[in-house]
């Protein structure tokens, strides 16, 4: 889908912000509460790891940038728990408010509806018993598409052609696996774009590699 | 999720996160003990230490450092580490003319066995957004000036693949010890927004 997450090459954003030596993993003690209630809210719910990038990336703006990055997280598993109705909409802020003393009821729980989700094997690398389509050094086109769902096709790579730099384990595909439609292992490229190919002659000279699932590769001949 | 205005305010992320941690913790779905591993894991465990004792390891042992460059995972796991969001690392070396830069657009993908959590300016959208644009630019804005020779290489870390940068190993610790050059090894270093400086 074409969301607040896919940023690459879009504009608006301000200065890049030197690294600091001295910054802590977690700047407040919630952060680290926030990414480990995410963690364990992709169990809880019956998710993927894709399923939770695909519900991170359908917040809305607000909800992805209001909050920082574990912000996000927490809102995430929200959206996780309520969509498994594990939880009830507006349940955490219910309670949030109880906690700073407001006097507010509780929805109650729901019936939850976890998807009967089972992934073949731990993590996403998987064997598959085809030769990979595409070979080292061989001209690559991404495919020139919006699905509607989760993909990992950024949109600033689609459409445009590079060359295959790298052959990847196959892996778990994350367009069918984030919703529950199969795990569809296939081989992952690393892709080399040249700068001029994606942002034009007046580019600054560099190149891009990103990791491509087969499916999203079309040959250029 | 909330953006509608409420009375009081909306709650901040902080009371959110009490209210979560509660709501799934009475009704018995998570342990409070596994949250306080997680964070204990990520703030003392895992962290960018990780990924420079494998950095001093490569530039003192020319035999590791092929192995790191062959089979980044398995050479990792040498020294001990492996685990979530590294089940395939990848090792790019940077050299005085060829410098490789790693970057989620996505999210933030980032490889937590060798660096642990990222830090702030990597998950920063101006990051996200303009280090396959313009990467030049964006590494001089954090500090980085990169002679106009040298080629860039921005990684974009779009599927489970995870890169790790092996940073160049500065002129004049020829004389350091594997252990005395694990701490100069910062994990901007290894990200690939800065370079190694001697001490």
């Amino acid at each position: 889908m074409d969301g607040i997450a896919d940023m690459g090459g879009t504009q608006g954003w301000g200065p890049a912000h030197p690294p600091r030596g001295d910054e802590p993993v977690f700047a407040e003690p919630w952060q680290g509460r926030a990414f480990a209630l995410f963690l364990l809210s992709v169990r809880v719910s019956g998710q993927n790891i894709d399923a939770s990038r695909h519900a991170q990336e359908r917040l809305d703006a607000g909800a992805y940038l209001d909050d920082g990055y574990y912000g996000r997280w927490l809102n995430t598993a929200e959206l996780m728990l309520t969509e498994s109705a594990i939880l009830a909409p507006g349940a955490i802020n219910a309670r949030a408010r109880k906690l700073r003393g407001d006097d507010v009821g509780e929805p109650p729980a729901p019936d939850p509806a976890r998807s009967d989700y089972a992934p073949t094997g731990p993590g996403s690398l998987r064997t598959v018993d085809t030769a990979p389509a595409f070979a080292v050094g061989e001209r690559v086109r991404a495919r020139d598409y919006s699905p509607p769902g989760h993909t990992r096709l950024p949109g600033y790579l689609r459409g445009h052609t590079g060359v295959v730099a790298l052959i990847q384990p196959a892996a778990v595909l994350p367009d069918t696996n984030a919703h529950f439609q199969g795990e569809n292992p296939q081989y992952v490229y690393s892709v080399r774009f040249g700068s001029g190919e994606l942002w034009g002659a007046d580019a600054e000279p560099f190149a891009v590699t990103a990791e491509l699932y087969e499916s999203y590769l079309e040959t250029t001949s | 999720m909330t953006t509608t205005s409420e009375p009081g305010g909306r709650p901040s992320p902080a009371l959110r996160t009490e209210a979560l941690e509660q709501l799934l913790t009475e009704r018995g779905l998570i342990d409070p003990k596994a949250i306080n591993e997680i964070v204990t894991t990520y703030e003392t465990n895992v962290g960018p230490l990780n990924g420079a004792r494998v950095v001093a390891r490569a530039w003192t042992d020319p035999q590791y450092r092929q192995r790191l460059l062959e089979d980044g995972t398995a050479a990792i796991k040498e020294l001990g580490f492996s685990g979530r969001q590294g089940e395939h690392i990848v090792v790019v070396e940077n050299t005085a003319t060829s410098h490789n830069v790693v970057v989620c657009t996505l999210c933030s993908c980032y490889p937590w066995p060798v660096l642990g959590l990222p830090p702030s300016w990597y998950k920063d959208p101006a990051y996200r957004a303009r280090m396959v644009r313009e990467p030049r630019t964006v590494l001089a804005e954090m500090g980085l000036r990169l002679a106009g020779d040298v080629h860039i290489t921005v990684r974009d870390s779009t599927s489970e693949v995870r890169w790790l940068v092996l940073p160049e190993r500065p002129a004049g610790t020829e004389h350091l010890t594997e252990e005395e050059l694990v701490p100069l090894v910062s994990r901007d270093a290894m990200v690939g927004v800065a370079k190694v400086a001697a001490p």
